[in-house]
């Protein structure tokens, strides 16, 4: 009976809670839209008993979808934020493996406190730490500042508002996220595996490319996913730092949302995303898996 | 065995594969080896013996070029060795842990050094396939090192590093992780390799049976020095040390001055009220001299009745019998209070066993049986 | 043993001052006297001063602070339910659906799990508000809270368990003076991880909000839309202030543990 009721809770919970509010998304995405309240139509009318389920059911279609398609709003915001997602976790991975290898090069009584320095921004308000890019991006900004004091330019230059801002964005808010995994990987790794590939004839490059980087290899790839899927239905950071030009789904679904107030149209928008994003979630929960059959 | 003819230490016209000249090598303050001079020669398997932390395992990285001397020098073939990295060295070493690459698979991994020669595919083919027949792994060439046994991997470890063909292959401890009756085996099998192969073996272990077992010398080593370097049966037999007869199998130290009574024999006062003992030795000490008389329990003698023409006997009472099977230990206490070892062997039953705890016993050993070492 | 090479340590120091020259450079601005924040205008707390006069930023800050009790502590035991239903539970119907919603969650983009939330609550009719807020955080941060505590359960020893229960515990018994104990750093950092996630939240606060609930962030980000402003430099540099004496206190207790811990050990070996 506790048993029951143990399971029971949590599993009501995400069920209220998680799974039913995702049905009503896929169900208005179905729906059309209309001015009234809520505004969208049809709406269930349980009293009706069958014949208005059936009523209910006759008036979904799939005309928010075909709209996606038809607009091409919708697909260059897709694209530039599967293109922007890409691109960000490609220079996060770029940043963030050296400072990953330097750690688990760097000497036994220094690690905690590094590890602790990766840590703390993710502690910090995720905003804020957007937010401190608009001070140093901006055409008054200190980088512009900086530079223009160094003579490498003799005109502000335009950062903010711009997808260059995003990318920036992203990696450092990232960053952490790409760091870690990598690090518990290399972290993981014996040393005398470089040892014996030098022993064997190896330089320092090739036994790095022959044997570091394949052993990190679930590292990467799960710092990748965990970069990528976020970065994907990024807000933040594209409200913020983008410019009008820059299109990210996530900012598309908002402004549908609560701008237009398209609620079938917003909630196709997020369908279709989920969709998207069905494919590097199982990607990388396999990777998860077979990294954790690789540790029995 | 070794045949009695290969013995190059004895050649003065040899001349040695490895030389370590007045080597020193310190990490900050501390150092671990300490003017240290040594040499190797072909085709010799030779054991680096000492307790962890003696710095055997330095002697070996410093081999491999992992570490540099901080001062003197090492020769190769009579080439200073000093700043070439470890793969330019014709040296191999076999790792403790193995470190076989995860990621590849057995026949991928013996491979592996091969193809950094970039030799040609036809003949890197054939050397694994060489290797895995010498180590017998024909039938695991394409698992991953986690899907096979722990003495298989040890044999993948033995197979990469010979693949090269190194002129020097460095073991560490490489039967460290492999259970009792396996390290047996393994050990058999080890030198039969060596044997095939020709080449030259340095293996570090703390464990001297199997340093015994394998090697044709040993270098005993203690704190960064060298004590004593001799074949297994010299070390054993002939110890130069107090430390070498005590680190080396089991011993009973009789602590006391010495008297010359000419014809290389000495008498050795070493207990109040006690016969003094007699002990033959080549070297030659001062009237006085404050030594050690060592005595293998082996070669103690025991037996209820004092014997007639013994050189040395002393009486005592038991105290303690380990049994273990083949032979028996029996823990003799003297008068004084010491405890002397006597080893039998058990070619009878224990019923018929001829002593039991309390009994008063005699132990006896001739004037050559033991060794006398200097304090 | 290792020495940092040149590449090592150039990496190192680039990927920190990345990681930290944004927030210093934040920190120094919010003591600038200057409205112009880029502009040094001399040290100054003026801003402190008008963010703690400011009572719409001070209301924002104490609704966000009964969000983040409330849902931390609820998600902490719903959480912790679900992390002892994967871990232990055995086998039962739907258990596959089960850790699948616990999953699903942590990847979600936040924009969805805000708009199905939302129009969950309108249709049944719920009013926005704390209340809420407080639902949709518990939500998706009881599935991180599940994530961290299984990972220590599942490396927890059930025979501390058998042996409680062989001397007399019931099985709650059991789970209370024996199992919690041990698992409760995992649930205190799974509360502190709830904490923190329900304090950052943004989109799916701004979606499940009503206008009589404003968050901080809500306020934050409504603020920093039309461009940087000292007061929020002010503010942000407080919170950068509470997250670092806390990470660096939470660092240094659990060094002293391990050290004490070390030292016994090593008085034990010696008897």
């Amino acid at each position: 009976m506790r048993r029951v009721i143990l399971i029971a809770v949590p599993y009501l919970w995400l069920l209220a809670l998680f799974l039913v509010p995702f049905v009503i998304v896929l169900k208005i995405s179905l729906s059309d839209a209309a001015i009234s309240i809520p505004p969208y139509t049809p709406t269930l009318d349980l009293s009706a008993g069958w014949q208005g389920i059936r009523d209910f059911l006759a008036a979904l279609d799939f005309e928010n979808f075909v709209w996606l398609t038809q607009d091409d709003l919708y697909w260059k915001a897709y694209l530039s934020s599967l293109w922007i997602a890409l691109a960000s976790t490609a220079m996060t991975l770029l940043a963030g493996y050296p400072i990953a290898y330097g750690m688990a090069r760097a000497p036994e009584e220094w690690r905690p406190t590094l590890m602790m320095l990766v840590i703390l921004p993710f502690w910090t308000s995720f905003l804020i730490r957007v937010y401190s890019w608009m001070g140093i991006l901006s055409q008054e900004g200190v980088l512009n500042q900086f530079l223009l004091w160094l003579g490498v330019i003799d005109r502000p230059l335009m950062i903010l508002n711009t997808n260059t801002a995003v990318y920036i964005g992203i990696v450092y808010t990232y960053l952490p996220f790409m760091i870690l995994p990598i690090y518990a990987a290399l972290d993981r790794m014996d040393n005398s595996l470089i040892e014996a590939a030098e022993d064997l004839g190896c330089s320092r490059l090739t036994a790095f490319w022959l044997v570091t980087v394949p052993l990190s290899k679930n590292g990467i790839i799960a710092g990748c996913f965990l970069v990528f899927i976020p970065a994907l239905g990024e807000f933040v950071i594209p409200s913020l730092l983008g410019g009008s030009r820059t299109l990210m789904i996530g900012k598309v679904l908002w402004e549908e949302f609560f701008s237009n107030r398209d609620w079938p149209v917003a909630s196709a928008v997020a369908v279709v995303l989920l969709l998207i994003l069905v494919v590097p979630i199982v990607l990388f929960q396999r990777n998860q898996e077979r990294q954790q059959e690789a540790e029995k | 065995m070794q045949t009695s003819s290969f013995e190059p230490w004895n050649d003065p016209d040899a001349r040695p594969l490895i030389r370590f000249r007045n080597v020193t090598k310190r990490f900050g303050s501390f150092t671990a080896i300490d003017n240290l001079s040594l040499d190797i020669y072909e085709r010799e398997f030779f054991a680096l013996l000492g307790p962890s932390g003696c710095g055997k395992t330095t002697m070996m990285r410093m081999l491999a070029g992992f570490e540099d001397p901080t001062e003197g020098r090492i020769e190769l073939a009579g080439q200073d060795i000093a700043g070439i990295p470890p793969n330019r060295r014709a040296v191999n070493m076999m790792f403790q842990s193995y470190a076989l690459f995860p990621h590849l698979s057995v026949w991928d991994n013996i491979a592996f050094g091969l193809r950094r020669d970039r030799k040609p595919k036809e003949e890197v083919a054939a050397r694994v396939e060489e290797m895995l027949r010498l180590t017998r792994l024909e039938n695991f060439a394409h698992r991953k090192p986690h899907q096979i046994s722990g003495g298989q991997r040890q044999r993948v470890a033995l197979a990469r590093s010979l693949a090269k063909a190194p002129k020097l292959l460095l073991l560490d401890e490489p039967m460290g992780a492999l259970d009792a009756k396996l390290r047996q085996q393994t050990q058999f099998e080890l030198m039969d390799i060596q044997e095939k192969t020709g080449t030259t073996f340095v293996i570090v272990t703390h464990d001297q049976e199997e340093a015994m077992t394998v090697a044709s010398r040993i270098a005993v080593m203690d704190e960064g020095r060298l004590i004593q370097v001799a074949t297994p049966d010299r070390i054993y037999e002939e110890p130069e040390s107090v430390y070498v007869a005590d680190f080396i199998g089991e011993v009973n130290l009789f602590e006391g001055r010495v008297t010359p009574e000419g014809e290389g024999r000495f008498r050795v006062d070493w207990a109040e009220g006690q016969p003094p003992l007699v002990a033959a030795s080549a070297r030659s000490f001062a009237p006085g001299q404050a030594c050690f008389l060592a005595i293998r329990p082996e070669k103690v003698a025991i037996s209820a009745e004092r014997p007639a023409d013994a050189d040395n006997a002393v009486q005592g009472r038991i105290h303690d019998i380990a049994y273990l099977g083949n032979l028996s230990i029996y823990h003799v206490q003297l008068p004084s209070g010491q405890i002397v070892k006597a080893q039998t062997s058990n070619t009878r039953r224990i019923a018929r066993r001829s002593f039991t705890w309390e009994d008063t016993v005699w132990l006896s050993w001739t004037a050559t049986a033991g060794v006398l070492l200097a304090d | 043993m290792n020495r940092l090479s040149w590449f090592n340590t150039v990496s190192l120091t680039l990927g920190f001052a990345f990681l930290y020259i944004p927030m210093i450079i934040l920190v120094v601005y919010s003591f600038n006297a200057s409205k112009l924040v880029t502009v040094w205008a001399g040290f100054s707390t003026r801003w402190y001063g008008e963010l703690l006069r400011d009572r719409a930023f001070l209301n924002a800050a104490w609704v966000t602070l009964k969000v983040a009790v409330a849902s931390s502590t609820l998600a902490t035991v719903l959480g912790t339910m679900a992390a002892y239903v994967m871990v232990r539970g055995g086998r039962f119907r739907g258990r596959t659906l089960f850790s699948g919603m616990i999953y699903a969650p942590l990847v979600m983009p936040e924009v969805i799990t805000g708009l199905s939330l939302l129009l969950l609550f309108i249709g049944i009719g719920l009013d926005r508000g704390v209340l809420t807020i407080v639902l949709a955080h518990t939500t998706f941060s009881m599935c991180y809270v599940s994530v961290v505590v299984s990972s220590r359960l599942a490396t927890f020893d059930l025979s501390l368990e058998e042996a409680a229960l062989d001397l007399g515990c019931s099985r709650a018994e059991a789970f209370r003076l024996v199992t919690l104990p041990i698992i409760a750093p995992a649930v205190i950092s799974g509360w502190l991880l709830a904490f923190t996630l329900s304090l950052d939240d943004l989109v799916i606060a701004s979606f499940t909000s009503g206008p009589s609930a404003t968050t901080l962030p809500i306020k934050i980000f409504s603020a920093v839309r039309l461009g940087v402003s000292p007061e929020i430099n002010a503010l942000s540099t407080i919170m950068i202030a509470i997250v670092t004496v806390g990470v660096i206190a939470a660092s240094l207790i659990s060094k002293r543990n391990l050290v004490r811990q070390r030292r016994d050990e090593l008085a034990a070996v010696r008897g």
